[in-house]
């Protein structure tokens, strides 16, 4: 997989136009000079006006930034996505059933085919939640499944997210951006909508509201506040959904259910959309210090008067550890192949896997197993031997807390850079919505790394991200 | 759909915070212009530190322990984080109050609001002096209008719409009335016997700083008196930084509120004694019951409604 050229999305090897791609490169043929250079200024100044922004961890206040967005869209076949769509469905009913289980009778782990002590001993696993049955036994219900693609017919999935996976308003307002600067390009070809999401994610919450709620559910998103690094993702849906976007402060639990401070005085919530991670959704529950979340909330949800999405306690099912045994869950709870393969990853507690990886760490890849967002990781090939050398020590003093994966040569699609139009690499991300039914929305978040031969795509490392456009039969 | 007791208080701050960068500012230019003109040793720094008084600025200022030159006091009232009403505050807090709420404003809102913020924070301000410093108090007066025509011509007329209209205006009472006392002595009947050049320029001070030397001469068709400037500042219900077209609009506000909700509260009660204040009364009895008291008592009732409309409505 590592030495092979890269898979280019938009050419055969021979150099001629897949299949999916002929309308688009029509269509670029025929634009005059300059017409991507005033398409890429008139994005930034769309996003701008839009106030799409993050903010980087560690730079000073105020300087949010615009994630740079690639005006040439991503493009998947139809059969290509109905192939994927289907292992995604079948790996998030999985995970579900997963921590359904591992939270009442852990059966897997009695079988055998989870070792025990990778979930018990795990700090992403919370007793608290043993025991409680959320509404429809659903845990994730808003879940971001990354993946990235290698060959015409293979793709792999990297990561699931379970936590609160953000990154879904760039899907929406990419689509928006690209359908204000290239309309023509969409009469081309029928390219399958994404707009239905907020739709679909208010009908998924209200489908797990608690049994006793009366008329519509009362839904909110709960952020950490305007200083979070997706504040703007929490109030675009907030917005979008019609749901009130709610700080803690503005919730308080009384006699065991939840209420927001209301100009008109206290109103009962059914549904918490929380962005807010695990340890400070409750002081009394959880991290006693958190100012950021509800006193009493967790007792709330363990009364069944208030339904939190995700649940508390979903990390243990996208831990990095826990992520090997993927295919072996699905067979587990479902009795079916994974359809969706896993990146091969090697385990370092074992003696001989270890000594192999340390010998070739400059070819591998390391991830720490709590770590995120690209922070913690190392890409050997494009690394320095300073860096090879610390990894090394790394994994030798805590082997548990690494997991080395091969690089895989990302596919590429091309993108417009200040050369012109060149090939960068691309990953994937859906976003699937477990309710009263499994909701995938066509295409997701394609992140693109804008540095020439960089693998690492996340926003905060210098990633992009483009439209993704699956076509319609 | 039903707004949060944060949401409100958001709005109510957002709009007065905006209303209070212009005032600052043109209280600013005031107090530069009165510096420039000042021939007697001192007086500069006697114009400037009456200004920061109305501006009720001047305690955070001594603690500065710095000299009331025109540069310091104009950094001060710009620039300064330790002042919490300088222009810089001010914005930030408008900008921090605007992205709590950003989904209760329009986009347009939005954008007068953050993009003011961006070019601020661009601005060096040790650049700042002279021509350039009237020239960014100018700036900062658009801002404000900016952001007022994007509201007024963007938002719904609904809860949120009052809330803002209602910060804005309580706001802007509080500074006419506190402009009006900083000067109050010279606006005194008995003053206009005297009349001196000295007067004259502090007259002109007052209605600069309400913005208010231009349509003076529409009104009044006539020079500067005293008992004019007091009763346009105060009782002209066609002037519209006016005490009392402050209090009816403040009033009118909250009403719209009760009627939204279906229920009046203790805000609306409060709005009610601020207007009856100015309402159906003379300059003359103003002045016979003493204008630096009439002034004390409509700022202390002004405060009054705004902590009851935070008690109606759940601010918090």
């Amino acid at each position: 997989m590592g030495d092979t050229a890269p898979f280019d999305e938009m050419h055969n090897a021979d150099g001629s136009v897949r299949e999916p791609y002929r309308a688009l490169a029509q269509w670029l043929e025929e634009q005059p000079d300059k017409a991507l250079t005033l398409m890429q200024s008139d994005a930034e100044a769309i996003f701008r006006k839009l106030g799409i922004t993050f903010a980087v961890y560690g730079s000073a206040e105020g300087t949010e930034k615009v994630i740079p967005f690639d005006v040439i869209p991503r493009i998947i076949a139809a059969a290509e996505w109905r192939r994927l769509s289907k292992g995604i469905d079948q790996r998030v009913r999985a995970l579900n059933a997963f921590l359904h289980d591992i939270y009442h009778g852990q059966d897997i782990l009695k079988a055998g085919r989870v070792p025990e002590k990778l979930i018990l001993d795990n700090s992403a696993f919370c007793p608290q939640m043993m025991g409680l049955d959320p509404a429809r036994q659903v845990y994730a219900h808003i879940i971001g499944v990354d993946i990235v693609r290698v060959g015409p017919d293979e793709f792999y999935v990297l990561e699931d997210n379970l936590r609160t996976p953000s990154g879904v308003s760039y899907m929406l307002e990419d689509r928006e951006a690209m359908m204000i600067l290239a309309p023509d390009l969409f009469q081309r070809q029928k390219v399958a909508s994404v707009e239905n999401y907020p739709e679909n994610l208010r009908r998924t919450l209200e489908s797990v509201a608690p049994a006793g709620t009366r008329g519509t559910p009362n839904i909110v998103v709960l952020t950490p506040g305007i200083y979070n690094s997706a504040y703007f993702e929490h109030s675009f849906l907030a917005d979008q959904m019609g749901a009130t976007l709610c700080e803690g402060p503005d919730l308080f639990v009384d006699e065991g259910k939840v209420y927001m401070r209301t100009t008109t005085g206290p109103e009962r919530v059914d549904v918490i959309y929380r962005r807010v991670d695990d340890d400070y959704l409750d002081p009394l529950t959880f991290r006693p210090d958190s100012m950021l979340g509800v006193p009493g909330l967790f007792s709330a949800y363990r009364a069944g008067n208030v339904t939190l999405v995700n649940a508390p306690g979903t990390g243990i099912a996208d831990d990095k550890a826990v992520y090997t045994y993927v295919p072996e869950i699905i067979e587990f709870y479902l009795g079916e192949k994974a359809l969706l393969s896993n990146v091969p990853t090697y385990n370092c507690t074992d003696d001989e896997q270890r000594n192999w990886v340390l010998a070739n760490i400059g070819d591998l890849v390391v991830k720490e197993v709590h770590g995120s967002g690209g922070y913690g990781m190392m890409v050997g090939p494009t690394s320095s031997k300073a860096m090879h050398a610390e990894f090394r020590r790394k994994i030798e003093a805590r082997p548990d807390n690494y997991i080395v994966q091969p690089t895989l040569a990302l596919s590429t699609c091309p993108t417009y850079v200040n050369a012109g139009i060149a090939p960068r690499h691309v990953d994937l991300r859906p976003y699937v919505l477990v309710g009263d039914e499994v909701r995938i929305t066509p295409g997701g978040l394609t992140r693109v790394a804008l540095k020439k031969g960089s693998l690492v795509v996340n926003s905060s490392q210098g990633g992009g991200t483009k439209d993704t456009w699956v076509l319609e039969d | 759909m039903t707004m949060l007791g944060r949401t409100a208080q958001n709005l109510f701050w957002l709009s007065r915070y905006v209303e209070r960068a212009e005032n600052m500012a043109r209280l600013l230019e005031v107090g530069y212009r009165m510096s420039l003109t000042s021939r007697r040793e001192g007086g500069a720094s006697e114009h400037l530190m009456s200004m920061m008084q109305a501006a009720e600025v001047n305690e955070d200022f001594v603690k500065k322990e710095r000299p009331a030159d025109v540069d310091t006091v104009a950094h001060f009232m710009m620039f300064d984080p330790d002042n919490p009403s300088s222009v810089y505050s001010c914005l930030m807090a408008a900008r921090t109050n605007a992205r709590s709420v950003r989904t209760a404003i329009t986009s347009d809102m939005w954008e007068a609001i953050n993009s003011a913020w961006l070019e601020f924070s661009q601005i060096k301000p040790r650049d700042v002096r002279g021509a350039k410093l009237l020239g960014l108090l100018e700036w900062v007066k658009h801002t404000s209008h900016q952001f007022r025509g994007a509201l007024l011509g963007t938002i719904l007329r609904d809860d949120g719409f009052a809330f803002l209209q209602a910060g804005n205006f309580v706001e802007r009472a509080d500074n006419t009335a506190r402009i009006l006392d900083m000067k109050y002595y010279v606006l005194l009947p008995q003053t206009e016997m005297v009349g001196s050049d000295l007067d004259t320029q502090q007259w002109s001070l007052i209605l600069r700083a309400a913005s208010a030397h231009r349509s003076y001469r529409h009104v009044y068709h006539d020079r500067y008196k005293p008992q004019n400037i007091a009763d346009f500042l105060i009782l002209r219900p066609e002037m519209p930084r006016s005490l009392i077209f402050c209090a009816r609009f403040i009033e009118q506000n909250i009403g719209t509120l009760g009627a939204f909700y279906g229920r009046k509260q203790v805000c609306n009660e409060a709005a009610g004694q601020l207007r009856a204040m100015v309402e159906g009364t003379t300059m003359d009895t103003i002045f016979s019951h003493g204008l630096h008291e009439f002034l004390t008592e409509f700022i202390a009732q002004n405060n009054e409604v705004s902590n009851a409309l935070a008690d109606s409505y759940n601010f918090y």
